[in-house]
């Protein structure tokens, strides 16, 4: 276990190399938007939404750290499943075991598909997988409450393209802490 | 049986310049392209309307009128260029002419100054009778002109078809443009010929699955604005709007009773993706699938009473068909490994859907008698298909150039056409229902 500071300071230098490199966007959550999301009238009378409110969070945990086993954060699927392959068993484990020993700390599990088949199946779809992950994760002790599922279909990929190459890095449940 | 009914695209294409308006829109317009025509399209003159002394209408009524029939695929109409005479009354017709240029009808009109606007009258006629089709004088406001244009066109539609026309109808659709942190997804509202779009919502978030409800003067929507999906009812006469579904896990498909008091959709509350109706008077959510597949995309058929839903309860994505109440379900689609997000023709004859032809994703048209799917697309990744609310024409989504764009495919086969925006991606087309 690397003590506060030093974690503190790994964490600092990560953020230099991955903003240096212009990696930060693969590794980390993208940055919350402070954009609420805004019906427009159409004919130019008031819309009737509240703003909504969204902090970035500074703070960084051993998630971030490349040295780390809590690094490999994405689960990735086969086409039009949602179970999990054996060999991402152990890195569900893995963080399974750290949320164990932190009762405070709660993950969003982010699914997501690749563009084939219909938006709508693929929430579904999407959702299936983020709840097999929370699944496997209650299994192996994890508190429900630290839990959350977050289904996003086809509708944030990881890479834009159209074919394979893309498409598996899609098909991914994300552990977002 | 499954084949194909486009004709090659070279056959007839036309492509539409469509002049700007000059009105203060920020969104950016649609732009049609007509890729191919029905090679049986009516052969028909559209004169350039009259006017009296001096007066400049703000449109030019024949051009969209022309625009309006071409895009049905049903209809050829001539070149301005080509025409011996430009009458615009009864009188000065000679119906000996347009017969020699082989015209089957010609539409005149004129556009007269009234206090609210314009008065604008028309006449159809049959050339080889010398008869007179039709023949009426609207009223119209000056920004009104276009919709006024759409309804004339329709008129001629339905009395020489027998069938509505759909250009004074809208349609819905999502756009977005950058990925990631910089990502921004629009909901989209635009005439059937792409003019006057209309933002109706716009967020940092993904949107989803547009519905129209049965009087087109709402749409339903999912938004991921508040970081997972919810489900709104917005107005679009005045923006305003109301969240009808936000319950942990997935809230989506939302789907309009025909009648409009209810409101299908898709929940995965209880565990895992079903589908539940929603009363949209009392508040009253009725589950109506509990199985442990996905069960979602539900449409109701055009009399109310069932609900045909995607499910992968036998292994693959297959279209089921339920009573709206709920209760047992029975497979309706019966080829292929992946047929999904099916809606049914107005007619309640034929379905609608996404079905996977050789590992490529295709819209397809299922006869519901004769249980034979027909392919209405070419695509690889086409999606979202939407009937015209005269069930004449399917609209989709697909990739052209590597960017998501529309289509439209004739029912009866050949027309067709694209729908392109300017700059970013278009998806998910929901055709609005007729105007009343």
């Amino acid at each position: 276990m690397i003590e506060p500071r030093s974690r503190r300071l790994a964490a600092l230098l990560l953020t230099v190399m991955l903003g240096g490199t212009g990696l930060a966007g693969c590794a980390s959550k993208p940055a919350p938007s402070d954009t609420a999301s805004r019906p427009a009238p159409i004919q130019g009378r008031p819309a009737t939404t509240a703003p909504m409110e969204s902090t970035r969070p500074t703070y960084a945990g051993p998630w971030e750290d490349p040295s780390s086993p809590l690094y490999q954060r994405t689960i990735y699927f086969d086409y039009d499943t949602a179970e999990i392959k054996p060999q991402y068993l152990d890195v569900i484990r893995t963080h399974a075991r750290y949320l164990g020993s932190q009762p405070g700390t709660r993950v969003t599990l982010e699914g997501h598909t690749d563009e084939r088949g219909t938006r709508e199946y693929n929430l579904a779809l999407s959702d299936q997988r983020a709840d097999s992950v929370r699944r496997f994760m209650l299994a192996e002790g994890v508190p429900a409450n630290q839990l959350v599922t977050l289904g996003y279909g086809e509708e944030r990929p990881a890479d834009p393209g159209h074919s394979e190459q893309s498409w598996r890095l899609n098909r991914r449940v994300i552990i977002q802490y | 049986m499954t084949r194909y009914s486009c004709l090659p695209r070279s056959l007839f294409v036309v492509v539409l310049i469509l002049v700007g308006l000059g009105q203060a829109l920020a969104a950016p317009r649609l732009n049609i392209e007509i890729t191919g025509g029905i090679e049986s399209a009516q052969p028909i003159a559209i004169v350039p309307f009259g006017t009296s002394e001096g007066l400049i209408p703000p449109v030019d009524m024949a051009a969209i009128i022309g625009a309006d029939l071409a895009r049905t695929g049903r209809f050829k109409p001539m070149p301005t260029r080509d025409m011996l005479d430009m009458p615009s009354t009864r009188e000065e017709v000679d119906f000996r002419d347009w017969s020699l240029l082989g015209m089957n009808n010609l539409v005149i009109g004129r556009v007269e100054p009234d206090p609210t606007g314009y008065r604008v009258s028309f006449s159809l006629f049959d050339v080889f009778r010398g008869t007179e089709l039709a023949s009426t004088s609207l009223v119209s406001t000056k920004s009104g002109m276009r919709q006024t244009a759409h309804r004339i066109a329709d008129e001629i539609h339905e009395k020489l078809t027998g069938q509505p026309g759909v250009a004074a109808t809208r349609i819905a659709y999502i756009t977005s443009t950058g990925s990631g942190a910089d990502l921004t997804v629009t909901l989209r509202v635009a005439d059937a010929d792409g003019y006057n779009p209309q933002t109706i919502v716009s967020s940092a978030e993904p949107l989803m699955s547009p519905a129209w409800s049965p009087d087109g003067r709402r749409l339903a929507y999912v938004s991921f604005e508040n970081k997972r999906a919810a489900i709104y009812i917005q107005e679009l006469s005045s923006g305003r709007r109301e969240l009808v579904a936000s319950h942990p896990g997935i809230n989506g498909s939302p789907a309009f009773s025909p009648d409009g008091s209810r409101l299908a959709m898709t929940l995965s509350k209880d565990g895992n993706p079903d589908i539940y109706s929603l009363n949209l008077l009392s508040r009253e959510l009725t589950r109506l699938t509990d199985h442990y597949a996905i069960d979602t995309e539900p449409s109701w058929s055009p009399d109310g009473q069932s609900i045909i839903f995607t499910s992968d309860r036998g292994g693959s994505p297959q279209i089921y068909r339920m009573a709206a109440t709920g209760g047992p379900a029975e497979r309706i689609s019966v080829e292929g490994d992946y047929n999904g997000r099916a809606s049914y023709a107005p007619d309640g004859r034929s379905i609608v859907m996404v079905t996977r032809v050789n590992g490529a994703f295709r819209i397809g048209q299922l006869d519901l008698a004769r249980g034979v799917t027909r392919l209405l697309s070419r695509g690889d990744l086409d999606e979202s298909p939407s009937f015209a609310p005269n069930g004449a024409m399917v609209i989709y989504a697909t990739i052209h150039g590597h960017r998501g764009v529309l289509a439209t495919a004739s029912v009866e086969g050949g027309g067709s056409q694209r729908l392109t925006q300017d700059s970013g991606q278009v998806r998910e087309p929901a055709w609005s229902p007729l105007k009343r």
